[in-house]
């Protein structure tokens, strides 16, 4: 059934297609006008049975026979047996069709219609399986169909389970065997079925079973995948937990109404704010929904307002994400006061797989505000920021006293009641690593890398509560270097990867991090205030990924990397100031997650490819003004901007609710200078274009 | 023989060819002689097929035995009113068999059914799927007259009585729970470079050099360990010698040949739908592959005359070349040619009375001589349990030294249960077989395979002493406990035969039962022996163009 090479037709099979064609067509004319005129006499219901025999894809057929099937079932005079009849007559039709082509949809729809009415012995359905499944075992129509049937008659599961096993152990290249039985597994372990109480018990022995296959034949993709989804149920946990947020537990906010810095407070806490509110951002390990101001409470004394409002950070606008935000009013006096947040005490945050967030946690910190005394405007327009070298100094050991040691550590919360329960995880990945090695040891293998890879990177992300540091990204960094090199085809999913982890390694301690902190020139007359700027840049990356340690940064320098997209961008609300300049981008709704970003001041977006290609290639959904949500928004300021939105939408989207002074757009296909008009039309707020000073 | 029917004589008297026996290479060669539309003469002094090939009953293998282990039968009686065209030379046997143990356990079970036992004398044999017997079977249209099953399983034995399984396919491999990771990915990886290579991909292609080093030193190139080494040299490549010690080695194989018996082993497993491993056995016994061919020889016009013995050859006074044959019913018969099993040999006139002559004499002492390679043991052992309790027909291999250090030679060990219609229903037959230097060797090795699957019980004292004390003197059987879960020994038979090639000379002789576990090399000499003689004629002409995967070896072929 698999790998036949398909040969080219000789003349007699040429005639005999054209001898058949001239058939069918006599035979669907007909068809069709018994059909139109709904005629379900004996004749015509045979007819469409001879018209499926030799082409059973003929799905206007198949629902003729459905309807003629309740014509026949609406008519007063019929019995439980002749019923039965009929529908043995359709499952016969369905059966030589399926002979006919036994990956035809349209014929195992149909049976799954005529079954679906109850009325059919269920038994002999087994029994037509095991015949196809014979025939070809990786017949997916079939394994669909199977599924269907056994839980028609309520086989266990633990039968089905066996029959995979017996089907993997005839061969062990076969996708839909392997992909039922990860089904079958996770149905038992849901059901907490006799012995699938738990992961711990049955993933060892999956993990056993699946290396059986794997190293007699590392060049069969079958087996990887189901390792894959072996790793995904060891690694993922189950349950959402919150991961950081921003304010950090214990730490001290400064809000300041002007950016003057403010005595000797730390750059990771201090925010100017204009808007007389301040972000709070929880960042969970995994998309949840139903963060509310039911959900989280907060307890402070300046802000008794209990319909705080929670908004998913999410690109789409699905009420589902990993980061959601809330803004809390602070008052214009001078205030010291510390706020509580409790995180899930009701049970109404829910994973997308439907697992509640079940570990209640509360975060305090202080907010000290001091009050607004000058417009903020009047300092922010003259000042034009200069992502230049010379403008950065080295955030170095000298100031590193005046960073509270505790502002970092918290960035992260630890969970410590999941690390008791996740010892056999740990254990399953250590052997894992071990295994792998020893399959590299024996022969160089893409698959087997990628694979140690992934659970090295793992490995680490589970130890680190425990080691505090990424034991092994120097070596997994090694790999995915390897890998874009053996591998030309996946270079770039490598170079994700690799910039995912080179993020994370730079991320994971102060130290490593201190040496990405820069200082904007002589910080007292910026218009930046207190901030430390994150300078990212030259460091070849292609994602932005692990950000739940950088909600604090308000000035980010991305430039100089190879950033196709920013996803995920959308969790730094403080942001400020922001250098995507000199990267991949090529589209301008590949910067939709800046959407997000309220307090971004300062873009710089210079030399990219935006223009290039109109939308964002590197996602699957994408923007446009067909799509509905897009569109809705548009409606409203149609009137406004209808000249703009025809011709420049993508931009209209983008920019439409950012509050920008500053953008650097040059080198870019799009900036040309009918564009700028346009952006200036759709920013009223833009002082700064490309370095000059706008009206 | 005492009841043989007095015989029509037969007619005509003159034939293209003459064959003796209905061994297999001798049933081949008359099919083939008669597809090539020689007229042909096929006689046998037995009252049934096979001759050395034969599967008899029970109650009729001592006997087979015995009549084949002693001296001559009495020579044939000069009679004096010879005409003067041509001198009588004597026919009579050699020995074949020595050493031969019969001991019955369980007397009245075996006496019962012994017509329901169809055993081989030259077990253990078998096919494998895609061997050149097969394809000859399928070619010559002699699957019409037998049937096949698929045997189980191999298996590597050791001296404790486990069996590993030996992983001869990706399935195979996967499943098997006795290899280590590595193990699989190594054995695995082994078993695609042999594939690459022989499906002719350059970057896999074994250099020329390597073709012609021996196997075992390539295997261990491939950083293969030993027990896979062995799997692959033993119970897939079937060598029959301990390939890692020369010194003891007769057969080193070449890395080309062992790779050649991977394909062959490979190229066997799927080839029939039915058939899940890689060989096959003919139901009823391998007596029923030489009826086949006689049947196939008997459609083109082969005329057959069994329990005829033939008492003296006929030769030319002057030149000394053949002219035919004396029957044991005095009738002559005259053939071009002469084809008869080695086991026959030209008794010397006593005395001087009619000279030999010339040409003759110079030969004879070649034909009768006696060629020394060695012998093969044989064993036939039956119980009433499986040695395992999942399976039923399956072979096991014990590799050199895996049952005693001095072992030099490979065991094996072919189960046949009463599915294969051997042997009555309950009951299990094993043939063992060894190649050895003499029959004290030879019954060592047989000895070892027997105590360590089987439960050998003591022998009945008056039953057979001499086969006790020979039993006892010749292996460490001792006393073996009961209960220890092995099946219990009902029946055993041992003995020794000799191995003879065919040889070509002024008669033709074909080659006895070999070493070999399957019937290649036999085939290959039939083939050879009928172009020596028929150098015009094509060997089986390729008849029709059918397919032969259709010819299953299912269940709807005509059984005899």
């Amino acid at each position: 059934m698999h790998g036949r090479p398909r040969k080219a037709p000789k003349p007699e099979d040429e005639a005999a297609a054209t001898a058949k064609a001239q058939k069918l067509r006599a035979l669907q004319t007909q068809f069709f006008s018994f059909h139109h005129s709904k005629i379900y006499t004996k004749d015509a219901v045979e007819l469409s049975a001879k018209l499926l025999e030799i082409n059973p894809e003929s799905y206007t057929a198949w629902n003729y026979r459905k309807l003629a099937v309740e014509h026949y079932l609406s008519q007063p005079d019929c019995n439980p047996d002749s019923v039965k009849s009929v529908l043995n007559d359709e499952l016969g039709v369905v059966e030589s069709a399926l002979r006919q082509n036994f990956k035809s949809y349209g014929a195992w729809h149909h049976r799954k219609w005529v079954l679906s009415k109850g009325h059919s012995s269920i038994d002999h359905e087994l029994r037509l399986l095991d015949k196809f499944q014979k025939a070809d075992s990786r017949n997916f129509h079939a394994w669909n169909y199977r599924r269907f049937v056994s839980e028609l008659m309520n086989r266990s599961e633990k039968d089905e389970l066996k029959y995979t096993e017996d089907m993997i152990y005839t061969n062990f290249s076969n996708y839909s065997a392997w992909h039922n039985r990860s089904v079958l597994l996770s149905a038992l372990l849901e059901k907490k079925a006799e012995g699938f109480l738990s992961k711990e018990n049955v993933l060892p022995e999956e993990y056993e079973f699946i290396h059986q296959a794997i190293f007699t034949d590392p060049d069969d993709q079958s087996g990887w995948f189901y390792h894959l989804w072996l790793l995904d149920q060891t690694v993922t946990i189950d349950y959402p937990l919150l991961v950081s947020t921003w304010p950090a537990h214990g730490s001290d906010v400064f809000l300041v109404g002007d950016r003057c810095q403010i005595g000797s407070s730390s750059p990771f806490t201090t925010l100017f704010s204009d808007s007389g509110s301040f972000p709070i951002v929880l960042y969970f390990n995994q998309p949840v929904e139903g963060v509310s101001s039911s959900t989280v409470s907060i307890e402070c004394g300046f802000n008794k307002s209990k319909d705080l409002l929670w908004e998913p950070l999410s690109v789409s606008n699905s009420q589902t994400a990993q980061v959601w935000v809330a803004h809390l009013k602070f008052p214009t006096s001078e205030l010291d006061s510390s706020v509580e947040v409790s995180v899930g005490h009701t049970k109404e945050i829910v994973s997308r797989r439907g697992f509640q967030y079940n570990h209640p946690s509360t975060f305090s910190f202080k907010v000290h505000v001091q009050p607004v005394e000058r417009d903020s405007s009047q300092v922010s327009v003259a000042e034009n920021i200069l992502w230049r070298e010379e403008n950065f100094n080295v955030y170095g050991e000298q100031a590193e006293e005046s960073i509270p040691i505790v502002s970092f550590d918290r960035l992260c919360i630890k969970n410590g009641h999941e690390s008791a329960a996740s010892n056999w995880r740990i254990e399953a990945l250590a052997k894992e690593i071990e295994c792998f090695r020893e399959l590299l040891l024996l022969m160089d293998c893409k698959i087997g890398k990628l694979t140690l890879a992934r659970l090295l990177t793992a490995y680490d992300a589970m130890l680190f509560p425990f080691a505090n540091k990424l034991v092994h990204s120097e070596e997994v960094l090694e790999l995915y270097n390897d890998l874009m090199k053996l591998d030309p085809t996946h270079h770039r999913y490598y170079k994700d990867e690799y910039s995912s982890v080179l993020l994370q390694k730079m991320t994971s301690s102060k130290e490593s991090l201190l040496q990405h902190c820069f200082r904007y020139k002589d910080s007292v007359s910026s218009a930046i205030g207190n901030t430390i700027c994150l300078r990212l840049n030259n460091l070849s990356l292609s994602r932005t990924r692990a950000l739940e340690k950088l909600l604090w940064v308000q000035m980010l320098d991305l430039s100089h990397n190879e950033l196709q997209s920013i996803e995920g961008l959308e969790a730094m609300q403080l942001l400020s100031c922001l250098n995507l300049g000199n990267n991949k981008l090529r589209s301008l709704t590949a910067l939709e997650p800046l959407r997000k970003l309220k307090s971004l001041r300062v873009l710089d977006i210079s030399y990219n490819q935006i223009g290039d290609h109109s939308i964002d290639t590197t996602r699957y959904l994408c923007c446009s003004p067909l799509s509905h949500s897009v569109g809705r928004e548009l409606n409203k300021d149609e009137t406004v901007i209808n000249d703009v939105t025809l011709n420049y939408w993508e931009a209209f989207y983008v920019f439409r609710d950012l509050n920008l002074y500053q953008l650097d757009i040059v080198g870019n296909t799009i900036a040309d200078e009918k564009f700028k008009p346009v952006l200036v039309k759709i920013m009223p707020t833009l002082k700064r274009l490309d370095g000059e000073l706008l009206d | 023989m005492d009841d043989i029917p007095p015989y029509p004589p037969i007619d005509p008297t003159t034939f293209d060819l003459i064959v003796i026996g209905t061994g297999l290479p001798e049933s081949i060669i008359a099919a083939a002689a008669s597809t090539a539309s020689k007229s042909v003469l096929h006689l046998d002094p037995n009252p049934f097929y096979g001759s050395h090939f034969c599967s008899i009953p029970l109650a009729d293998l001592p006997s087979f035995l015995s009549t084949h282990s002693t001296s001559p039968s009495p020579p044939y009686q000069q009679s004096s009113d010879e005409s003067n065209e041509f001198s009588v030379l004597g026919l009579s046997t050699r020995p074949l068999y020595s050493s031969i143990d019969i001991t019955r356990f369980s007397p009245d079970l075996l006496d019962k059914n012994s017509r329901k036992f169809n055993l081989d004398v030259a077990g253990p044999r078998v096919f494998f799927c895609a061997d050149k017997s097969i394809e000859l079977i399928l070619n010559t249209g002699a699957n019409q007259y037998m049937e096949f099953k698929s045997i189980d399983a191999t298996f590597v034995g050791d001296n404790k009585g486990n069996f590993s399984s030996v992983p001869d396919s990706r399935a195979a491999i996967f499943k098997d729970k006795s290899l280590g990771l590595t193990e699989k990915n190594q054995l695995m990886r082994f078993f695609k470079l042999v594939k690459g290579h022989l499906a002719g991909e350059q970057d896999v292609k074994i250099s020329d050099e390597d073709l012609q080093s021996p196997f075992v030193d390539f295997l261990n190139k491939m950083g293969l360990p030993p027990k896979i080494k062995s799997f692959i040299l033993y119970a897939i490549a079937m060598a029959d010698y301990d390939q890692e010690d020369t010194g003891v080695c007769r057969d080193l194989l070449k890395t080309k040949d062992g790779i050649d018996q991977l394909a062959l082993y490979n190229a066997s497993i799927g080839r029939f739908q039915n058939a899940s491993g890689a060989l096959l056995y003919p139901i009823y016994g391998q007596g029923e592959l030489s009826q086949a061919f006689c049947r196939r020889a008997a459609v083109k016009g082969c005329i057959y005359v069994l329990r005829m013995s033939v008492t003296a050859l006929l030769v030319d006074k002057d030149s000394g070349c053949y002219m035919g044959i004396r029957l044991a019913s005095g009738q002559d018969i005259f053939s071009q040619k002469l084809i008869i099993d080695p086991t026959f040999k030209v008794t010397l006139p006593s005395g001087s009375s009619p000279p030999l002559p010339l040409p003759l004499q110079g030969k004879l002492p070649f034909f009768s001589q006696k060629d020394d390679r060695g012998k093969i043991a044989r064993g036939i052992c039956l119980t009433r349990t499986s040695l395992k309790t999942d399976m039923s027909n399956f072979l096991v291999v014990y590799p050199p030294r895996s049952l005693f250090p001095e072992q030099v030679t490979s065991i094996r060990l072919l189960q046949i249960a009463s599915n294969l219609a051997v042997c009555p229903p309950g009951m299990f037959v094993l043939y063992i077989s060894a190649l050895c230097d003499d029959e004290d060797q030879g019954k060592k090795l047989i000895h070892a395979v027997m105590t360590t699957v089987l439960t050998v019980p003591r022998i009945n004292s008056e039953s057979n002493a001499a086969a006790q004390n020979e039993t006892a003197g010749s292996s460490s059987t001792g006393t073996s406990d009961p209960g220890e879960g092995k099946p219990t020994l009902l029946w055993s038979a041992l003995y020794s035969q000799e191995l003879t090639l065919g040889q070509v000379d002024f008669i033709c002789s074909t080659p006895m039962p070999d070493g070999k576990l399957n019937y290649d090399d036999l085939v290959d000499a039939a083939d050879k022996l009928f172009k020596e003689i028929y150098p015009e004629d094509e060997f089986f002409p390729q008849t029709s163009s059918k397919n032969p995967e259709d010819d299953d070896d299912g269940d709807g072929s005509p059984e005899t």
